[in-house]
């Protein structure tokens, strides 16, 4: 799972209100490169969860994410920036482990880099 | 990349192994899929370079076709982890990027507007009614550009209706009327059901609709 998937998920049980993020829980992660696409990077700045995406690259051993972005069309225009916010968001992969809802602690696994977000019969 | 080939490398994707009635698992046939995909990427740009989601992607063959056509980012959903698997080898076969995750269409719950285009063949709703409608309904609160889906000729109006009056889209169009081969995977299927004609649709989600982060479906 790539943290921009990360970053488009949030708990799906009802009457959950906070969420997101998932916390992660890593047991195996891994690296994987791929093509370097600046209009994408550029494109979907704005829709990510900037501390969301810091934080998961974090637990995922990725340290080097500015912890905010004051002026972004600066910092989009930087390739040392793009280079870190295109390999936190697509290079880095949880393999195993889980995801985990901030507000209930419930656990959703990951296996083989599938989250798996279906829900028990009471949580619908 | 041109049609035929696009056709040629689809018609290499592992399918069900082992279908699940209950929940409609038959593929989107290579004829069918590469077709889809060029035109929606040839007449309306919906494709190249756009996010796409593949809402019950079993083995992946519509999403791997959008990857094929160089979406930029793609994930496929389904709720059956054993076809999620056959997908994720699929898309190593073809050396294209796919993002799975096993959800049930009628709870998902995305933030953050991501998705440009949604692209589906989803359950006709024989088995479970209103299947059909519910992805259709989700597909139009997550998609922001356009949703691509296959109904059932015979269910024509009310694709329309549903799609307009219900989801509030901003169009409803049949692009083209297919005949679709449902493989006769299942004893229950009456000789006429075999082949079954299909609209392909393309539905514009609402403009300017608040993209609530919850999507359930009325019709639960
Ligand atoms: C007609 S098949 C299409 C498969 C694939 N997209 C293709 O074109 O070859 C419908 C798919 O929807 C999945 N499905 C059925 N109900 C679902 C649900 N509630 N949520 C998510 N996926 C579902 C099935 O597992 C199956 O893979």
């Amino acid at each position: 799972m790539r943290l921009l998937t990360h970053n488009m998920l949030s708990c799906n049980i009802k009457g959950v209100t906070n969420g997101f993020p998932l916390r992660i829980e890593v047991e195996k992660s891994m690296e994987k490169e791929v093509d370097f696409n600046i209009d994408f990077l550029k494109s979907i700045f704005s829709k990510v969860e900037w501390t969301a995406l810091v934080e998961a690259a974090r637990s995922l051993g990725y340290n080097d994410l500015p912890e905010e972005v004051v002026d972004s069309s600066t910092m989009l225009e930087s390739s040392d920036f793009l280079k870190k916010f295109h390999h936190a968001l697509l290079e880095l992969h949880l393999e195993e482990g889980a995801l985990i809802c901030p507000e209930t602690g419930r656990r959703f696994p990951v296996n083989k880099g599938i989250p798996n977000m279906l829900l028990h019969e009471d949580e619908v | 990349m041109k049609l035929k080939q696009l056709e040629g490398l689809l018609g290499n994707l592992e399918q069900f192994s082992c279908p699940k009635i209950e929940l409609e698992q038959y593929p989107t046939s290579a004829h069918i899929a590469s077709r889809m995909l060029f035109s929606a990427e040839k007449t309306f740009g919906d494709v190249t370079g756009k996010v796409v989601a593949d809402f019950g992607c079993g083995c992946g063959t519509l999403g791997i076709a959008a990857a094929l056509l160089d979406a930029d980012y793609i994930v496929g959903v389904d709720i059956d982890a054993q076809s999620l698997e056959t997908a994720s080898v699929n898309a190593e076969d073809m050396e294209v990027e796919l993002n799975l995750m096993q959800c049930d269409i009628n709870n998902l719950n995305w933030r953050g507007q991501f998705i440009d285009t949604a692209i589906m063949n989803p359950p006709f709703g024989t088995r479970k009614k209103g299947a059909d409608m519910n992805f259709l309904s989700v597909a139009l609160k997550v998609a922001t550009r356009a949703v691509y889906s296959l109904h059932k000729t015979s269910t024509r109006d009310h694709v329309k209706k549903m799609a307009l009056r219900d989801c509030d889209a901003t169009s409803a169009e049949v692009l083209c009327e297919l005949r679709f081969d449902v493989p006769q995977l299942y004893k229950f299927h009456k000789k006429k059901e075999v082949d079954i004609a299909v609209d392909l649709w393309r539905f514009v989600p609402p403009k300017d609709q608040e993209r609530v982060v919850k999507t359930f479906s009325p019709h639960q």
